[in-house]
């Protein structure tokens, strides 16, 4: 157990949305810490700090993980991405898309959260309904929009889906 | 519950109304906000996101127990933890920054006690300020605040709202003389009267509305940068009010506007969190001060629920006086109310009951009422206004009585309302309560929300669905709403918050728009409809619009975003200059072109023949020509391409808007859960300016009360601590029990502007709570059981039940 004064450090090696970041951390230091105060990266937002409002949601190794329950030396050796790729995927373009057509966000700071939630879903669950695209996003809290322009153009993306328009770009298997 | 709904189509309400421009193409036009891309690549900048040099970061060590006396601080391990650069009390901030006593000269009698930034020798509720850790990290501050050893007494706490005046109970401020911080009575006479009529069929009952508070995702935060070497202080604020923060750094510091500068950037989420003075701000500010380097606070959540401001927390007696033949005659309520400890800083905790007492019974036509409220101080968190402002209390409460009375009368509750509300074609008219109702819409609401939730459809499936064991309730809400403020609601009560807004209009030389609005953007879309009125009022393109907001150095003065103002009075200030933008150009185009002004038009980016047609000068040439050849202008010439308008709502005390609501619920009798199925809203916010942002308000608003209805609730254990400070065990509404909130538009414009937009921002949260309870109230009918305690909760409704 750490003491306010001993904290042991690890190096890691993250690759974080196509770059390498090498770092010495602390160990007790999440995830979501690292990305935004060791890579710079201020796009993925703190909302609760243990595991609820989703708002710290990124992909590890392509997976869905809390920033904020995963320690930044779990991450060593792996590969992070967030919404702030610079080379979003068609799919996750498209949901940044339909987030503006539909008003889907207003504040904003749930988004970055809410877009890694909802392109995990539109990756794995492509024949989902609405009421599933409202059952996937209940981990992601959103104070602004009452849910119901999110759920629609989420939706707007998975009809978008089945008429095809992401058959050239195949999902990456999971690692 | 789900139920698809149509995808955005570019609905244009604008062509139902006269254009108030002459090329009117985005007023009144679902426009994305092409604004927040960036929002959506994580580009924004949220305060903590933004790093400077010399950064230091606080923590503040709040108080563990709800009433205290210090008696020791003792800070020296703290103080030694390498990384903490300094461990400061609260005389030390006392002595570079004024307390504060929050009252208005127009709340008769408010009082309220001398507030600190950090506690002093007494801590009054569990979450206030009490000693500043500063340290070169967040982390290595958190790490010296369990250094920190301080010692207390435990003071006797008032929490009971209900006991809080009785003689024995201890004084929270016993230099105020007793627990009150402010009292109302209001009466029209005639009251007892009417209860007392031969005629007079009375329903009674008592309301009791839980403390909730804002939940903000991005919390409360700031950075406060005083360079010592220009004696300015730079304020990085998560705010709806830039230019009341600058005014109160310079009241608190001695500093004058010309040294405080507030910026509001992105801001994630406001709601009325952060529209006030908190402790914290100000201790922030003066660590800045006395550290010479910026300081960043940033709360976590157990602050943020136990030091953003609570809401709401009233215990209402209230009845209703009908006919026999169906005429309401009379309301009389009765507020009790706990503010917390002090009065919040500046726009004072006596706001919220004065607008329930002023708002009750709003609608309809009676003219005898009696309202008395008292507000009382307590040993909780400070409450303030949030998101509605009273309105979710008074809806509520009048809603449950006009359906209470409704039902013993045996009248459809639509019908009633249909024959009780003020008449759509008696405006302007006085309520009971002696406001001022310029325009307002209920009959046509009334028949809307009836033909658009397929009313007598859902009535007969009711019906058929109860032979079944399924017990569905439909439950209606008229609401009036009081937006675009004058200076009635803070100026004339001593306030220095203002109740005008400005806007800077400057054509660029390439011929695109600069707008400047002193009303700033916390995700409702301000920016966006800005651009509209700008886009329209000049004559370009909505993508040659750029919208400038949220600092006090580029802006013009204004009050920012509070009672659903934003579009209503910054929206009329861009438009006001930008006509005035407008007309200067002709004259510009005038001087160059050798023409008549009045016979050219400025549309679509470009100088045309008002008869032709004819394009004869794109805007970028003018703006070319007006600033960079003025030796090719006439001497006596010069042109002004930058315009500043303000704009204040002086007709009325307040522009009301209208609504109805419509909850549509299943109630499980057996376990008491409830299943919204669906909401819908009628509102009429006089011109809609972006259909789509004002559906998205709506539903957002709507959201936040049905959580006060049902969820959310701050919930206290017998020692004044708070049991539920975090965001797994405080309920919010998520996603999957949310219905899907269908929202239609009738637009009765104000006349006391020239735009005639009333605000949106509020309305749904005013009339949720009113209509999810009676429609609650609606299903357990057949049972003989109401529930008149939000949060409506599963054990409230079995308890009403008789099961448990």
């Amino acid at each position: 157990m750490n003491t306010p004064t001993d904290h042991p450090t690890r190096r890691v090696s993250v690759i974080v949305n196509g770059t390498l970041f090498l770092r010495e951390v602390e160990c007790r230091k999440h995830l979501v810490d690292f990305l935004r105060d060791d890579c710079g990266m201020k796009g993925s937002h703190l909302g609760c700090e243990h595991g609820v409002c989703g708002a710290c949601t990124v992909r590890l190794d392509g997976r869905i993980v809390r920033g904020c329950l995963v320690l930044a030396a779990m991450a060593d050796g792996h590969s992070v991405e967030t919404v702030e790729t610079p080379a979003p995927s068609p799919r996750l373009r498209a949901l940044q898309d339909a987030f503006i057509e539909h008003n889907a966000l207003q504040c904003g700071y749930c988004t970055p959260g809410m877009l890694m939630a909802v392109l995990d879903l539109v990756e794995r669950r492509p024949q989902a309904n609405r009421e599933q695209v409202r059952e996937w996003i209940s981990g992601n809290y959103c104070r602004c929009t009452g849910y119901h322009a999110i759920v629609d153009a989420v939706c707007a993306v998975l009809d978008q889906q089945r008429a095809g328009r992401f058959a050239a770009n195949a999902v990456e298997a999971r690692a | 519950m789900n139920h698809p709904t149509e995808l955005p189509t570019r609905r244009d309400l604008g062509a139902e109304l006269p254009a108030v421009t002459e090329d009117q193409r985005h007023i009144g036009v679902a426009i994305p906000r092409e604004g927040v891309r960036r929002l959506t690549q994580g580009r924004g900048q949220f305060v903590d996101d933004i790093e400077l040099p010399r950064l230091a970061h606080v923590v503040f060590w709040r108080s563990p127990v709800a009433h205290m006396r210090i008696t020791r601080i003792g800070r020296s391990a703290a103080a030694a933890l390498p990384g903490v650069i300094a461990v400061v009390t609260g005389p030390e901030i006392a002595a570079v920054c004024k307390p504060w006593v929050a009252t208005l000269a127009h709340l008769a009698g408010i009082k309220s006690a001398p507030q600190y930034p950090l506690a002093m020798e007494r801590a009054t509720w569990q979450g206030e300020p009490v000693v500043a850790v500063v340290a070169e990290t967040r982390a290595i501050a958190e790490d010296a605040l369990a250094l920190l050893e301080i010692d207390w007494e435990d003071l006797p706490a008032v929490l009971d709202t209900r006991t809080a005046l009785d003689p024995d109970t201890p004084l929270i401020h016993p230099e105020l003389g007793d627990n009150l911080c402010f009292e109302r009575k209001l009466d029209t006479g005639g009251v007892d009267e009417a209860f007392a009529r031969a005629d007079a069929v009375v329903f009674e009952e008592t309301y009791v509305f839980g403390r909730h508070t804002g939940v903000t995702l991005e919390p409360r935060c700031q950075i406060a940068d005083w360079n010592p070497g220009d004696e300015r202080l730079t304020v990085h604020h998560s705010f709806q009010a830039p230019h009341m923060m600058q005014d109160l750094y310079c009241r608190q510091f001695d500093l004058q506007e010309s040294q405080v500068r507030v910026l509001c950037r992105d801001v994630g989420g406001s709601f009325g969190i952060k529209v006030h003075a908190y402790p914290d701000d100000f201790a922030t500010v003066a660590l800045s001060i006395l550290l010479r380097r910026p300081v960043k606070f940033v709360a976590d959540r157990i602050e943020s629920f136990t030091s953003d401001i609570h809401a709401r927390e009233h215990r209402i007696q209230a009845r209703i006086a009908a006919t026999k033949s169906g005429e309401i005659i009379a309301f009389e309520i009765d507020d009790l109310t706990g503010i917390g400890p002090y009065s919040m800083f500046p726009r004072t905790s006596g706001i919220e009951g004065n607008q329930v007492v002023n708002l009750t019974g709003g609608p309809y036509r009676h003219k005898h009422y009696r309202a008395a409220l008292k507000v009382v101080f307590q040993n909780k968190t400070p409450t303030c206004q949030y998101r509605g402002v009273g309105h979710p209390i008074a809806c509520a409460v009048t809603e449950a009585l006009v359906d209470g009375v409704a039902m013993k009368l045996g009248i459809d509750p639509i019908a009633f309302r249909l024959a009780n509300v003020i008449p759509d074609d008696a405006y302007p008219a006085t309520g009971a309560s002696g406001i001022k109702l310029e325009v307002l819409s209920h009959e046509a609401c009334l028949r809307e929300a009836r033909q658009v939730c397929d009313y007598e459809a859902l009535r007969r499936e009711q019906s058929e669905l109860r032979k079944r064991g399924v017990f569905r309730g439909i439950g209606v809400a008229a609401l009036i709403e009081l937006t675009n403020p004058s200076a009635a609601f803070y100026g004339v009560g001593g306030a220095r918050i203002a109740s005008q807004d400005g806007a800077t209009l400057r054509l660029e030389p390439s011929g695109v728009l600069t707008v400047m609005s002193s009303v700033g953007e916390q995700g409702q879309g301000a920016e966006a409809i800005f651009a509209q009125i700008a886009a329209d009022a000049v004559g370009v393109a909505i993508v040659h619009v750029r919208v400038i907001t949220g600092d006090t150095d580029a802006t013009p003065y204004g009050g920012g975003t509070w009672a659903s103002r934003g579009a209503g009075i910054g929206g009329e200030a861009v438009l006001r200059a930008g006509l005035v933008l407008r007309a200067n150009i002709l004259a510009t185009a005038a001087v160059i072109l050798q023409r008549e002004a009045g016979g050219m038009r400025v549309m679509r980016g470009a100088i045309h023949d008002a008869d032709s047609g004819e394009r004869l000068l794109d805007l970028a040439e003018l703006g070319r020509i007006a600033y960079f050849r003025s030796d090719t202008l006439p001497k006596t010439f010069t042109p002004e391409l930058m315009v500043t308008r303000h704009y204040a709502q002086r007709d009325y005390p307040f522009i009301f808007t209208n609504g109805v609501q419509v909850s549509h619920v299943e109630v499980d009798t057996d376990t008491g859960f409830v299943r919204l199925l669906k909401h819908w809203a009628v509102e009429d916010c006089g011109r809609v300016i972006n259909p789509m942002l004002v559906d998205e308000q709506m539903r957002g608003a709507i959201v936040q009360g049905i959580g006060g209805a049902l969820f959310e609730e701050c919930l206290y254990d017998t020692d004044g601590t708070l049991r539920n400070g975090n965001m797994a065990d405080y309920l919010v509404p998520m996603a999957a029990e949310m219905p899907d909130i269908v929202v239609s538009h009738v637009q009765s414009p104000t006349k006391s502007s020239l735009l005639g937009a009333k605000g949106a921002g509020e309305a749904g949260t005013a009339g949720a709570p009113g209509a999810v309870m009676n429609a609650i109230n609606d299903a357990l009918s057949p049972f003989g059981a109401r529930v008149s305690s939000q949060p409506i909760t599963p054990e409230k409704i079995l308890r009403a039940l008789g099961k448990i």
